[in-house]
């Protein structure tokens, strides 16, 4: 790595966003660097912002603003990438997340997906107050191997509950994992809706997931 | 305090309204109560309990002070929640077309209870204007952006230089379209709001001559979680902790010392002491502890001190798990607020604070909601015996009151337990 990738990464990691932007900034529109290269430092720098969130180093506000710097550098690299689609590293599962009927809260899983997203899983974010026949259609298209199931309010706990039932009903439930998340979840909760798991926190997410596939956390 | 006098209050249920307004008051001196006191918060769960729609809840203010009354009688709770104000709020948020909730009947169904809509009330870019002149910043800006009732202000003069005959000139853009249709606005909105607020008092004197004095009134917010969930939206106000950190803390320090003036004049008027302070943003998961003895902290102090200076008794509820900060919110002198918890450990939070301040809460949620009444007994015994017994000065209560769909043999499983185990 040279120095000013060296740079970059440690500018993204640091939440030193202006230099890091900068940086970004002049290497893909003066320098001609390799949007797919300064992508992968990109990554490279969210490995560290996971790393420190893990160790309670970093809390929400570095994972917001990490996003939002990967997305801004994102949308000035993307339109450059010349290379075959093909060339993306292949993920390593398929998520299915949304937040159950009746609740509208979409922080805890906004920043769940953008965790999950960077550490390699492919996610895909079907929104708030999702009825239970919309995690049907969804999952019988989408063929996810995790469905995570999101909720801040307790009437999530009857809307969890009557999901899984619904994907038990469907016959798909020996084809995934279900997680479930929020403000007031636990494990009284995982047992009382029938999930496999239950997180706390974006990290908790992303260890379980790798857990299940087989991938070291 | 005393009991209002508008209904007859006998003299049995004087001396139960004045042994129970002192139960609370022993504990936020720090001082032994002739038994745990218990306190009673519910919002949607009267709904469940009374047999009615969320929507009739919040519209029909006669059903919910019946039902609202026949809980109190049924729990004889120590320190009840001002019902009208917490729930039956439909027709005051219609009349302002109030723009931060979806309600019943107005973004979510009958059955479900509301919900704030976290957005970007005041943009990154208009701390400056808001730090300079708040007031012109609510009327112009942030106003009409909450409340449909005040769209139209956005046209009034900028007041401050008006003087001499500028002054008398400027008064006829009161005379503007928008700025007459609003004003009209308001004044027919503020008939329906104080009929609510009559519907309030109403109630709080019905349960006062019942013998049951209403734990708060007033509310207030902390200046950190004003200006995260009022103005900048939970995203935008953690991005600036980096991209605006002087701006935040100087707003952060005004908020604090407008707050306390707003709170002070609220708890004079409702002629009640203490004021509830949902805290949304302190828990251990959301900020570091450097963030947060930086960020949320110093203001927060500096209200709460300048509340109590001023003879309030300020009862913040801490949400979600606040272990971490328990060391910190310390600080404070003691005898002078209540802490009420939510999840965070009560027994430690008891270790930590239980020589500074009374302690309210805090059985948990999923718990009240899933579990069975033996369990809610056994959560009980273990908050007496380790906080009430050891000499902790606790409210008993939910972790934020009566989740709504706990089942009602679980509520009463919690009074009834604390009856069995702390007098």
């Amino acid at each position: 790595m040279t120095e000013q990738e060296q740079n970059l990464v440690n500018w993204l990691a640091d939440m030193n966003e202006d230099d890091a932007f900068a940086l970004a900034k002049k290497m893909l529109l003066e320098e001609g660097a390799n949007p797919l290269r300064v992508l992968e430092l990109c990554r490279n720098a969210m490995d560290i912002v996971g790393k420190r969130f893990e160790k309670g180093e970093y809390f929400l506000p570095e994972l917001v603003l990490a996003g939002e710097m990967l997305e801004n550098i994102g949308a000035i690299a993307k339109p450059l990438i010349k290379q075959a689609p093909g060339e993306e590293p292949k993920k390593l599962a398929k998520v299915l997340i949304g937040t159950v009927h009746g609740d509208l809260h979409d922080i805890g899983k906004n920043i769940v997906t953008f965790m999950l997203d960077i550490n390699g899983f492919e996610v895909k974010d079907i929104g708030i107050d999702v009825p239970v026949k919309t995690f049907i259609n969804e999952i019988s298209a989408y063929k996810p191997d995790v469905v995570g199931l999101s909720g801040f309010l307790t009437l999530a706990f009857d809307s969890m509950k009557e999901t899984i039932e619904a994907i038990q009903d469907a016959g798909l439930r020996d084809k995934l994992k279900i997680m479930i998340g929020g403000g007031q979840v636990d494990e009284t909760v995982r047992n009382y809706t029938g999930a496999d798991a239950f997180g706390t926190n974006a990290v908790d997410a992303v260890s379980l997931c790798k857990t299940w596939m087989g991938v070291a956390a | 305090m005393n009991a209002p006098a508008s209904y007859v209050q006998t003299p049995e249920a004087k001396a139960a309204y004045d042994a129970r307004w002192q139960r609370v008051m022993d504990c936020v001196a720090l001082k032994q109560p002739d038994r745990m006191p218990t306190a009673f918060m519910a919002t949607f769960w009267l709904a469940k309990y009374g047999g009615i729609s969320y929507r009739e809840l919040m519209y029909d203010y006669e059903k919910t002070k019946d039902i609202a009354e026949r809980a109190m009688l049924e729990f004889e709770p120590d320190a009840p929640a001002p019902t009208m104000l917490a729930i039956a709020t439909g027709n005051a948020l219609e009349a302002i077309d109030y723009k931060q909730l979806q309600w019943p009947g107005h973004g979510t169904r009958d059955d479900q209870p509301y919900q704030y809509l976290d957005r970007e009330y005041m943009k990154a870019d208009e701390y400056d204007e808001f730090l300079f002149d708040p007031t012109g910043f609510y009327l112009q800006k942030y106003l009409p952006r909450v409340a449909g009732v005040f769209e139209g202000l956005e046209e009034l003069p900028y007041l401050p230089g008006l003087h001499y005959f500028r002054l008398v000139a400027s008064v006829r853009m009161f005379n503007k379209p928008r700025v007459r249709a609003a004003l009209e606005k308001l004044m027919k909105a503020a008939e329906t709001i104080d009929a609510w607020g009559a519907e309030h008092a109403d109630f709080t004197q019905r349960m006062a001559a019942k013998g049951f004095p209403m734990s708060y009134i007033a509310t207030s917010v902390s200046p950190y979680d004003m200006l995260a969930d009022y103005f900048r939206g939970a995203t935008g106000m953690m991005k600036d902790l980096y991209r605006n950190k002087d701006k935040l803390l100087a707003m952060l320090d005004k908020a604090a010392t407008f707050l306390v003036r707003q709170a002070i004049a609220s708890a004079k008027a409702f002629g009640h002491p203490v004021i509830f302070i949902p805290i949304h943003w302190a828990p251990d998961a959301f900020m570091s502890d450097a963030q947060f003895k930086t960020f949320w902290w110093p203001s927060f102090r500096k209200m709460l001190i300048g509340l109590i200076d001023g003879g309030i008794i300020p009862m913040p509820l801490w949400e979600s798990d606040c272990t971490k900060r328990l060391e910190t919110i310390r600080d404070i002198p003691a005898g002078k607020c209540i802490y009420w918890f939510e999840r965070t450990d009560m027994v430690k939070a008891f270790e930590v604070l239980g020589d500074v301040v009374a302690l309210r809460g805090n059985i948990s949620p999923s718990l009240l909601a899933t579990g069975k009444p033996e369990e809610v007994d056994g959560a009980v015994k273990h908050l007496v015996d380790n906080v009430y017994n050891k000499g902790g000065r606790l409210i008993l209560d939910g972790a934020f009151g009566i989740p709504d769909e706990t089942p009602v043999e679980n509520v009463r499983a919690m009074f009834a337990a604390a009856r069995k185990y702390a007098g």
